[in-house]
Formats: structure tokens, sequence, C-alpha cells
């Protein structure tokens, strides 16, 4: 293997782990805040494309309006998925929010297939992301650069949301303590709507994102990349913004070189990530960044 | 002030409220006594709608509340330091007390609001970065009450301040309700520690079993011998 060729499954590999990352915030801040992890949050990636996808190729909309479109869509499906399907449960025993969730994914996975129909769809990407820059022997896709960018912004924008606004202190406090936020004279659905509409912005903005690299969308598509921005989720600490980029990162990297150096493994693409979830599940089950909470 | 007519609440099952009866008039600091499990708590939960009511009418300024969510009734200016202080472990505690305020947008308000609660609790000024979960249990309880001032209470209900502090800080926490008192909030106050809590009300209800079985001024009630038996024991349950 020489050089070249491992930068290039670098810029591979950051590129898929970007995506799994932004993604994997929104598991993770839905989780940190309900204590529930949201399985249907891997199918808004599908709907975003959806959405993106219509604005463009069947009302023609120029594209930076269809993107934003598509990215608010997918936040208010977010808060109507939290006050149609959680919210009434929101005092039940925890596993029924989490088969509610189930539930959610598989309507909104077959919902797609009723009203869109099963054959993929191809994306028409502006021309602004499909050229790329070649530097040496390595080829940069200028999605790539986007990716990344954007990821990165992103990102800190959510950490400084969290960490610094009023409503992110009431979405750590509410992570702790929902009772007590309340006699704060905090409304508390409001703040949950927020962490659901941060959330599904982010995973819009992946899908946008995903459904540029690669470019077949069907209603089943969000439905592995959700599976594993849950892993990376896990992989870097449930609850923790950052650690659940850094998941994605690495499991977007593990996933890219591991095939790069053994390509007859290729078929087991998939299985690396969960192979990676157990091994953190059985070592540190608090994932990378994940800490233990004093009480 | 506050006014709860044949309050019934039914909590699991169980009637932890059988027809309350009391009221809180402004400025006073009205205590209600009871041991475990007669219903204190329940209380002051089902004021400030933390749990539902059953039947019976409770009147903030006249004004029905029952109902009302929790946020709705803080709002209003009922402000409840829960059972156990409850301030949120994972968080500093400038950011704790910051809570409190949370829809004080108003920059030089909210810093009057700050100077106001360190000048009462110098010890938390030098802490203001720290997580509320390093504090001590009296610091927690300063921290507590702090986070409630910042709110701007004009009825303050604290459950059980007291609970499992020493002496001393018990001591200094009830100076404190006396102060907040003085600057002209109204303290509704939940204790078991009836001694402490008799000796600065302005007036008193003992809770047993449900119902409001004694009433009058705190220093009558502090020379009832049923008042004895209460804060004695567990042993009406």
């Amino acid at each position: 293997m020489d050089y070249s060729f491992a930068l290039q499954q670098l810029v591979y590999g950051l590129t898929l782990g970007c995506l799994y990352g932004l993604l994997a915030i929104g598991y993770t801040m839905v989780y940190g805040v309900l204590r529930l992890i949201n399985f249907a949050h891997g199918d808004l990636l599908m709907v975003s494309a959806y959405v993106a996808f219509f604005g463009i190729a069947i009302f023609g909309v120029a594209w930076p309006i269809s993107f934003i479109g598509s990215v608010l869509f997918t936040a208010l499906l977010g808060i109507l998925i939290d006050r149609g399907a959680y919210k009434p449960i929101r005092k039940s025993p925890r596993i029924n929010a989490l088969i509610t969730a189930i539930g959610v994914s598989f309507l909104l996975e077959n919902l797609g297939l009723v009203l869109i129909g099963g054959r993929p769809k191809s994306f028409p990407a502006p021309g602004l992301f499909s050229g790329s820059i070649v530097i040496g022997t390595v080829n940069i896709p200028e999605l790539s650069i986007w990716v990344f960018i954007i990821t990165l912004v992103l990102l800190v924008l959510c950490v400084l949301v969290v960490k610094r606004t009023r409503i992110g202190i009431a979405m750590r406090a509410l992570s702790r303590d929902m009772e007590t936020v309340t006699l704060m004279g905090i409304d508390k659905d409001r703040v949950i709507s927020f962490t659901f509409a941060l959330g599904s912005s982010l995973a819009a903005a992946g899908g946008i994102m995903w459904c540029m690299k690669y470019p077949a969308l069907e209603p089943f598509m969000g439905v592995i990349p959700g599976l594993k921005a849950f892993v990376a989720a896990v992989l870097g600490g449930i609850g923790n913004i950052t650690g659940a980029a850094l998941g994605g990162l690495i499991l977007g990297l593990a996933e890219v070189l591991i095939v790069a150096v053994e390509p007859d493994w290729s078929g087991y693409r998939d299985a690396i990530a969960f192979f990676l979830m157990i091994i953190i599940l059985l070592t540190r089950p608090t994932g990378i960044l994940g800490e233990r909470l004093p009480d | 002030m506050l006014q709860i007519e044949d309050l019934h609440v039914n909590y699991g099952g169980i009637r932890a409220l059988k027809g309350v009866s009391l009221r809180v008039g402004a400025k006073e600091i009205v205590s209600l006594l009871g041991s475990n499990g007669a219903g204190k708590s329940t209380t002051v939960r089902a004021i400030s709608g933390l749990v539902t009511t059953k039947s019976g009418s409770i009147l903030f300024d006249g004004k029905p509340i029952n109902g009302l969510a929790p946020h709705e009734i803080q709002r209003l200016g009922l402000v409840h330091i829960p059972e156990g202080r409850k301030v949120f472990a994972n968080l500093t505690i400038r950011e704790n007390l910051l809570m409190g305020a949370y829809y004080t947008r108003e920059k030089t308000q909210l810093k009057k609001l700050f100077g106001q609660v360190y000048d009462m609790f110098p010890s938390l000024v030098s802490k203001t970065q720290q997580l509320a979960g390093t504090l001590s249990g009296g610091e927690q309880q300063m921290l507590a009450i702090g986070r409630a001032i910042m709110s701007q209470p004009r009825l303050l209900m604290m459950d059980e301040p007291s609970l499992g502090l020493a002496p001393m800080i018990v001591a200094d926490v009830f100076r404190i309700i006396e102060k907040i008192r003085n600057e002209g909030v109204t303290i509704f106050l939940i204790e078991q520690n009836a001694n402490l809590a008799l000796k600065i009300a302005d007036y008193a209800f003992l809770i047993e079993n449900g119902t409001i079985s004694l009433k009058g001024r705190g220093s009558e009630v502090l020379k009832d011998p049923r008042v004895k038996q209460a804060y004695l024991g567990s042993v009406s349950g």
C-alpha cells in the first residue's frame, strides 16, 4: 500500500466519518435530554434527502433554497415526532418509548415506500459539490471538503449552544432532573422541542450531503447510516456531543481503512461498526468521552 | 395570599390528602408540620402543580391555580424549593442560579439578582464556576435558596430545608429564611423540625394522615402537647 493510496483512503474515511458524526450528534442530544434512543433519527436522513430532491428535481427550486427548506422541514418533523409520539408517553417506562421509536422508524420508512415507491432515485447534486481537487496523486472531491467544513462548523455551533446559551444549560439541567427544571418556571416541552429541532437539522444537513455522496434515494436509505450513527454515539460516549462526532470519525475511518488494507473483508464492512460497539461496551461502556456523573 | 380549601389528592391508589384547608397570609412565615408520610410534601407538590389534585381548590392571589403546569405556577411568583435541594449537580453554581432567572433577559436586572444572591451567600462567590455536585449539603441548600431568589418569588415554598444538615447550618438556614421574609417575601415552610419551624412561624398548621389536625399561632402550637408527639415521632406514620 503506497503513500498516496493511504491518503486517498483517509479522505474517504474522514468524509464518511463526518457524515456519521453529524447524525450521531442528534442521537446523543436526544438521549442526553430524554434518555431515549430515537431510532427514527436515521430515517430523518432519508426524509431530508427526499425533500431536497423534490425541491430541485420536481419543483425546480434553486438548490440553496431547497437545502434550507429541507433542513427546516426535517427540524419541524423532528418536533412533530416528539410531540406526537414521545410526549404522550413521557411518564411511561422507558422501554415503551424505545418501542415507539422503532415504530416511528418503520412508519417513516413504509410511508416513504407507499408515497414515493421503492425505486431508487438519483440525486441531482449541484455542480458546486461535484468537482474535485487533485494534489499529487490524491484526488480530493470538493464535496469532501464541504462535508468536513460544514461538520466542523455545526459541531462547534452545537457545543456553543449547549455550553453557553440559556436553552443549552436548560438542556443539560433537563438531562439530570426534569421535575426541578419545571420548578424553575421553564417549559420543559419547549426545551425538548428545541433539542429535537437541533438534532433533526443536523440529521438533515448530514442527509443532504449523504445523498450527494451516495446519490441513490430510497425509503430505507437511512437505516444503515442511522444504526452506524447510533454506534458512533455509543462509541464516543452517549450524551456527549463532541464524543458523538469523534465516534463518527473513528467509525468512518475504521470502516474505510480496514477494507482498504484487506479488500477481501469488504463484505464485512457493516459488521465492523457493530464489532467495535461490542468491544466498547465490554471494555468501556461509558464510551470514549463519556464520564461517570457524580451524584 | 395562598388559600387552599378541602384539597384531596390520590397518590398511586393511596388517599394522600383528605381535605386539607389552609391559608398563608402575605409577608408571613407559615409552617406546615407533620411526620413522615403525613402529606406535607404532597401538599406542596399539589400547590406547585407537580401532582394532580382530585378535588378542592388552590387559590393564589384569589385566582385558582389547580390544573396549571408547574412552570406556569412558578411564573406567577409561587416558587418551590423541593425537598432534598435538587440542585443541578452537573451545572456550575452560576448556571444553577441562571436557571432560576431563566426568563430574566434584561442584563442589569440579572446582574442585580446575582448581586443579591452573592450578598446573601458570600461563600458561593468564590465557587461560581464549580459544579454544584461538588458542594457540601449546606452549600447546596444555600444554592437552592439562591436559585429560588433568582426567580424573584412572591411566595417561597420550602420543603424540609433543614433535612440532613448539621445543627449549625440549620440555624444559618433559618436565619436566612427570616431575612428573606423581612425583604417582603411570604414563606410557606414545610418542616419536620417542629421546634425551629414554630419559633419563626407567624402561623402554623399540623398535618396528620392527610388532614390538618391543629392550627394556630406559632407560639401557641409550640405549646400544644400533640405537637410534641408529631415532632418526636414516626409513630403516627
